[in-house]
């Protein structure tokens, strides 16, 4: 049991060394500004528009749910008309980037590892190497770009579809005052909530990246080595999410307030 | 040309090459031999720096690149081109952006030189018109030829090949020794084959090393190495097991 214990803390600190390696190749690469246009355009595609539906979806029954608990909670008190100044901070700040980050780990993140393992498996990493590229040029850096890029931009959609999916199911519902209640969104809703949710985004779309390329490339032999990659990509991208982002709220939480 | 000098390499405690030495000279083709799962394709990835080794240096024209990091070795790399045992296309691009890969982020060359010299690399493989095919469209032959086709086209210096013929019919594979020859004759290069066809090992060998044991266990010409006397030579190159040993 302590041995396993050992090996276990072992594994992950030298995991998270490598992550920190790749992530200073990634740095180093794009300061060359050599960067594969093409591609970084199809990774943005693949990322932005193929996740469209999915971050949508989440986005907007999050909204309506999180509106219908505050409402059923405030509608004790009298205090309908500040559900959506809830709605709207909460998903600014916490579920907005946070759901869309886990969204994309799922479906982004799950296929760049599965891509990048199965090509290392068939040795086509290798082939690539062979043909004087680095591979960190090649596959990691326009996936990275792709998910900074992408990621706040999925993130503000599914805030703002959230925000308002909870107002049509607050004013067409459940009967909240529409004016009173726009009123009150606007007046709590700081731009500060905005900007975290956004550097979370980045923060999240730069995990994603990195996690999934790391275990695509150094997946193990075979389909079980891509399924596991597959698998453990998602898993450990959505743990860091979760882990960074109650960081985050603090450490930009009392930056703000310096501010 | 490439001289390796007690190479060691070990994966976890198993140890795969224990102290390697030979010199491949200009020009010549050099094929390995050794059993399967012998540590032939190691030593192959080592040549190229694809594989680090445990100890020991790898120099080629002189310059060790063992300590070099990825960067430093793409340099080296640009002399190089290497046939993959299974070709390791590319398999979301067509066959002429495999081929044409190692040009598509050079900007000083244009879309059009590209596609010619895609098209003079594909005739010398003789597979021309391929260009708009998927890998997955290609048989296994055709797909080594396209391989063989990208590691040529930016006229390297040596030229490796991991099993070249495995899981090929015998003509087809005859017709990849053909082209082994041709690509060797025709653009003057270094060639080293790691394979365990005896056929081929004496159509495309000038000069033959056997690993054993994790070491070079015989070195010669296919002569000598065809004609030896030496009992594990003479098996190997007749193919016949040793009733002492269990294989499944």
């Amino acid at each position: 049991m302590y041995f396993r214990g050992k090996a276990f803390i072992s594994d992950a600190l030298e995991g998270l060394g490598r992550i920190a390696l790749l992530a200073r190749d990634t740095f180093a690469s794009l300061m060359t500004l050599k960067v594969a246009w093409k591609d970084l355009v199809y990774q943005i595609y693949f990322v932005g528009i193929k996740s469209q539906s999915v971050v949508l979806i989440t986005g907007a029954f999050t909204g309506m749910v999180l509106g219908a608990q505050t409402y059923f909670q405030f509608h004790k008190v009298k205090m309908d008309t500040a559900t959506l100044a809830v709605v709207s901070v909460s998903m600014c700040s916490e579920l907005g980037p946070v759901l869309t980050g886990l969204m994309v780990a799922g479906r982004v993140g799950a296929a760049i590892a599965a891509e990048l393992g199965t090509m290392r498996v068939t040795e086509q990493i290798d082939a690539l190497r062979t043909l004087a590229t680095h591979p960190v040029d090649y596959l990691v850096v326009p996936r990275l770009l792709a998910l900074h890029i992408a990621l706040p931009i999925l993130t503000a959609e599914s805030i703002a579809i959230g925000i308002y999916a909870s107002h049509l199911v607050g004013t067409h519902l459940l009967g909240i005052d529409p004016v009173y209640s726009w009123h009150n969104m606007v007046a709590y809703t700081d731009g500060s909530d905005v900007v975290v949710g956004m550097v979370k985004a980045l923060a999240f779309g730069g995990i994603v990246g990195l996690v999934g390329c790391y275990k695509g490339m150094n997946c193990g032999e075979g389909a079980e080595g891509v399924g596991r990659a597959t698998t453990e990509a998602v898993v450990y991208s959505s743990i860091s999410i979760l882990i960074l982002n109650f960081f985050l709220t603090l450490s930009l939480g009392q930056l703000l307030e310096m501010l | 040309m490439i001289l390796v000098e007690n190479l060691k390499k070990s994966f976890g405690s198993h140890q795969v090459l224990d102290d390697v030495n030979f010199e491949i000279q200009a020009g010549e083709s050099v094929v390995i031999i050794g059993r399967s799962g012998g540590g032939k394709s190691v030593l192959l990835k080592h040549l190229i720096g694809l594989l680090k080794p445990d100890s020991g240096s790898v120099k080629v024209s002189g310059e060790n690149i063992v300590p070099m990091n990825e960067r430093e070795l793409l340099r080296i790399r640009h002399r190089f081109g290497m046939l993959f045992q299974g070709a390791a296309l590319f398999d979301s691009m067509t066959v002429a952006e495999n081929v044409g890969f190692a040009f598509r982020r050079d900007p000083s060359i244009s879309e059009k030189e590209i596609a010619q010299r895609v098209a003079e690399v594909l005739d010398m493989v003789d597979l021309p018109g391929v260009e708009n095919k998927k890998p997955s469209e290609l048989s296994g032959g055709m797909r080594k030829r396209v391989g063989l086709a990208r590691a040529i086209i930016y006229r390297p210096e040596i030229v490796l090949y991991d099993e070249p013929t495995t899981g090929l019919d015998p003509i087809v594979s005859d017709s990849i020794d053909q082209l082994i020859l041709r690509v060797r004759d025709r653009l003057n290069v270094t060639t080293v084959v790691v394979t365990h066809d005896m056929r081929s090992t004496r159509r495309v060998g000038q000069r033959i090393l056997m690993l054993h044991d994790q070491k070079i266990y015989a070195t010669g010409t296919p002569e000598e190495i065809f004609n030896s006397r030496d009992p594990i030579v003479k098996r190997f190159v007749e193919g016949v097991s040793d009733p002492k040993e269990l294989y499944f």
